[in-house]
């Protein structure tokens, strides 16, 4: 009675969903399709966090009649995955493009039957090599439309450093983050002259942009799991031993206290793919002194970048195919960095004026343009990324947390992680 | 359902075998049309009544009986959610939940969470329906008020409370730092988080289970009352000795529904929980049994291992609900003794 959907209740409904639809799908007999009388159809877009494709859809809407785009969005990922699973194995009631986040895809690609094979030569060349191949299964069939990448540079405040009595112009402080072992030292200076902050935002954010930059994190190449490899246990030495030293915030990433501490000075730097940057500057109305520096400690990393798919199970796979390739084309891409900041995964659209010239004001103008180009093309490794390649993350980041909010030791934490990955069968 | 039903309202009528009509109701005008009426209007009064109540049974043989069995099938067999039925495991998902070691550190999250809500949300609901059993000005306000936090989405719910109970920025905390006391681990100290997941789950639900009792207590002949003021018996005399032996099978039924409810909790400590995973904490300080049937069905995406866990709970609930009805027996006839001596 207390909660309100009890499960039976929900299986309840979802049997008589099915019947329903069942139903429904018998009477339209094959035929069915809802175009509305004049003629046009209507394509659901899917997406989540912010993909900047408001403007797009409004040009789109004004210049096609016959094919109308409408977004359903969603605030995470993870509400978004479940509902994607949810329905894939309900066999119905998903958008006709669905967005797929980057580390997700491994795993989405497995199911490959479950999705329209989006194979076009046209598009040939449109996107970055590993970014085609990310969304390529192995059988040869583009799954998905590639949409942004995450470059990976180093946010952080000014005006904290100014109070440390760091340096604070974006190419010095760019130059002191060479190896993690500098940024870590230089988080050794800022917190003991700023007792009250920390250096970075969170363990769990900190600890997957080094798994970027590592070949082999979770996987070996032929997709058999070996989470107990050095690069990976070497990751969680370090980001567990911060802890102790006082450089992180110690708070769940992506949680109420995450979001809160933008507001209170409470760190200074943050590992800051493209598409952060807006996230950053959405959480803290108010507060002055972010910057972006050219540099990422350890080399460059990719994280995150999305792609669009058109599930199988929709009823206007040619038309939502043309909509995914429009708003994946270079010149929509330019836009949509414009507008969020996600850095394009398209060629031409990083070589544009519009991407390569672009600045940003609470960035302390910060050429944003030119700093994500050179970041992306300071990209060196593209870690592999199996199947089962965001079930571990996830795992491994509540590995993370526990030694953070201090219910287990990082010995214990471990080898819940292993009891962990163990389970997922 | 036709078989040997007991007998309905002190009528000697059985359902089966039908009997024939008695002497009685013997025809009068010689035609044969009044004995056809006559059987007709036996039918009627045998059989209408399980006619009327027979959509539920229906509807519940197809929502409620085939999903129940439906989970039993799939749980014995290896069952995933995107490739579909594999084969056939036996016990083996069942074993494997209760070597889990979450599945039972979850079971004592959940049994926890429901005694720090369930406990104080009956008392209190029991206590604020006898104070608005009372002569109030503007009663019909005051009493559809209690209820208005149970209109409130659990979402918006979880969201404020989530915030109340921030760790670092959270407004518990600022609170209890102006009165000098050190700040909470609200989403790690396992202790605390059941505490701050009960407070959700009771101020959503005690209004409702307020007005259940009130009902009740509407009920409660008001000679009584007076009898018991003349013999001399105080306010809390009248309620223990009185309202609360009375209203015993509303109990009951409260106690029985909060049990289901409470064992069930999911929405709450789900949206309470601030990690990517959202299994209940990093290190599943509140995560509970439902939560784990939908990390095993849609994180892991094993159906089988999740139609296991979800059977195991029923039998949970099942022996809560047994143990809870006799507890509630004893007490009452408890009550009724003491009212009397």
């Amino acid at each position: 009675m207390q909660t309100p959907k009890s499960r039976r209740v929900r299986l309840a409904t979802s049997a008589l969903v099915a019947l329903t639809l069942a139903t429904t799908a018998a009477a339209c007999g094959g035929g069915g399709d809802d175009a509305s009388a004049d003629g046009t159809t209507t394509i659901t877009v899917a997406t989540f966090n912010e993909f900047g494709y408001e403007g797009l859809i409004d040009e789109w809407n004004a210049a096609n009649d016959d094919i109308k785009i409408k977004q359903v969005k969603v605030g995470t990922w993870d509400d978004a995955k479940a509902n994607l699973y949810t329905k894939l194995a309900a066999g119905s009631g998903l958008s006709d493009i669905e967005a797929i986040e980057g580390d997700a895809m491994p795993a989405i690609m497995a199911e490959s039957d479950a999705f329209v094979d989006l194979t076009d030569p046209e598009l040939d060349g449109r996107w970055l090599d590993w970014k085609a191949a990310a969304g390529t299964n192995s059988e040869g069939q583009m799954i998905g439309y590639g949409t942004d990448v995450g470059p990976e540079g180093i946010c952080y405040r000014a005006d904290l450093f100014k109070k440390a009595g760091l340096p604070t112009d974006r190419d010095e402080v760019a130059k002191m983050m060479g190896t993690w072992d500098d940024y870590f030292a230089l988080g050794d200076e800022f917190v003991e002259a700023m007792p009250g902050a920390a250096w970075y935002d969170s363990s769990g954010g900190l600890a997957q942009a080094m798994l970027n930059q590592v070949a082999n994190p979770f996987e070996t190449d032929d997709g058999t799991v070996d989470v107990e490899n050095p690069e990976l246990e070497a990751v969680y030495t370090a980001v567990t031993d911060n802890v102790d030293r006082g450089l992180s915030t110690r708070v769940a990433q992506w949680g109420d206290d995450w979001n809160a501490q933008f507001q209170e000075d409470a760190f200074a730097t943050m590992a800051c793919p493209g598409w952060m940057m807006g996230i950053i500057e959405g959480n803290s109305e108010g507060v002055d002194g972010w910057d972006i520096a050219n540099a990422f400690p350890g080399g460059g990393g990719n994280w995150g970048g999305s792609f669009l798919t058109v599930p199988a199970q929709g009823e206007h796979q040619e038309e939502a195919k043309k909509v995914a390739a429009w708003l994946t084309a270079p010149e929509q891409q330019a836009k949509a960095f414009e507008a969020v900041g996600a850095f394009p995964s398209q060629v031409e659209a990083q070589d544009s004026p519009e991407v390569n010239e672009a600045t940003n004001a609470f960035f302390n103008d910060a050429p944003i343009g030119e700093i994500t180009a050179d970041r992306a093309a300071a990209i060196t490794v593209q870690p592999f990324k199996g199947p089962k390649y965001s079930d571990i993350l996830t795992a491994f980041q509540a590995a993370v947390l526990r030694v953070d909010d201090g219910s287990k030791d990082p010995d214990a934490s471990w080898d819940q992680f292993l009891a962990d990955v163990e389970a997922l069968g | 359902m036709s078989t040997s039903l007991p007998t309905r309202g002190g009528d000697t009528e059985t359902v089966s075998p039908p009997r024939p009509p008695g002497p009685k109701g013997q025809p009068t005008g010689g035609s044969g049309r009044p004995q056809w009426r006559q059987r007709l209007s036996r039918l009627d009064h045998t059989l209408a009544p399980y006619l009327y109540i027979s959509p539920f049974f229906l509807l519940f043989l197809v929502i409620g009986m085939f999903p129940l069995l439906y989970t039993a099938w799939v749980s014995v067999h290896d069952w995933s959610l995107l490739g579909g039925k594999g084969e056939f495991v036996g016990l083996d998902n069942y074993r494997e939940v209760l070597q889990n070691p979450y599945f039972t550190k979850q079971l004592v999250n959940t049994i926890s969470i429901f005694a720090i809500s369930s406990v104080p949300q009956i008392l209190i609901a029991l206590v604020l329906a006898a104070l608005l059993d009372n002569q109030l000005r503007a009663r019909t306000a005051w009493r559809m008020s209690i209820l208005l936090p149970f209109v409130v989405s659990p979402v918006a719910v979880a969201i404020i409370f989530g915030s109340l109970y921030g760790d670092r920025y959270g407004l518990a905390n600022e609170i209890l730092g102006v009165v000098g006391i050190d700040p909470v681990s609200w989403h790690t100290n396992r202790l605390a988080s059941h505490v701050a997941i009960a407070t959700m789950v009771n101020w959503r639900w005690t209004g409702y289970n307020a007005l259940i009792f009130l009902a009740a207590m509407q009920a409660v002949p008001r000679e009584l009352y007076e009898s018991a003021a003349i013999d001399g018996a105080g306010r809390l005399r009248q309620f223990l000795s009185i309202t609360v032996p009375m209203i015993r099978p509303t109990m009951i039924f409260v106690i029985i529904t909060s049990t289901i409810g409470g064992l069930q909790v999911f929405a709450e400590p789900r949206l309470f929980d601030q990690t990517t995973a959202r299994n209940g904490g990093s290190d599943r300080q509140f995560g509970t049994i439902t939560m784990l049937i939908y990390d095993f069905g849609w994180q892991l995406r094993d159906l089988g291992r999740a139609s296991a866990t979800a059977w195991l709970l029923f039998l949970v609930i099942c022996a809560f609900a047994v143990v809870n009805f006799l507890l509630i027996r004893r007490l009452g006839r408890l009550g009724t003794i003491g009212g009397r001596g």
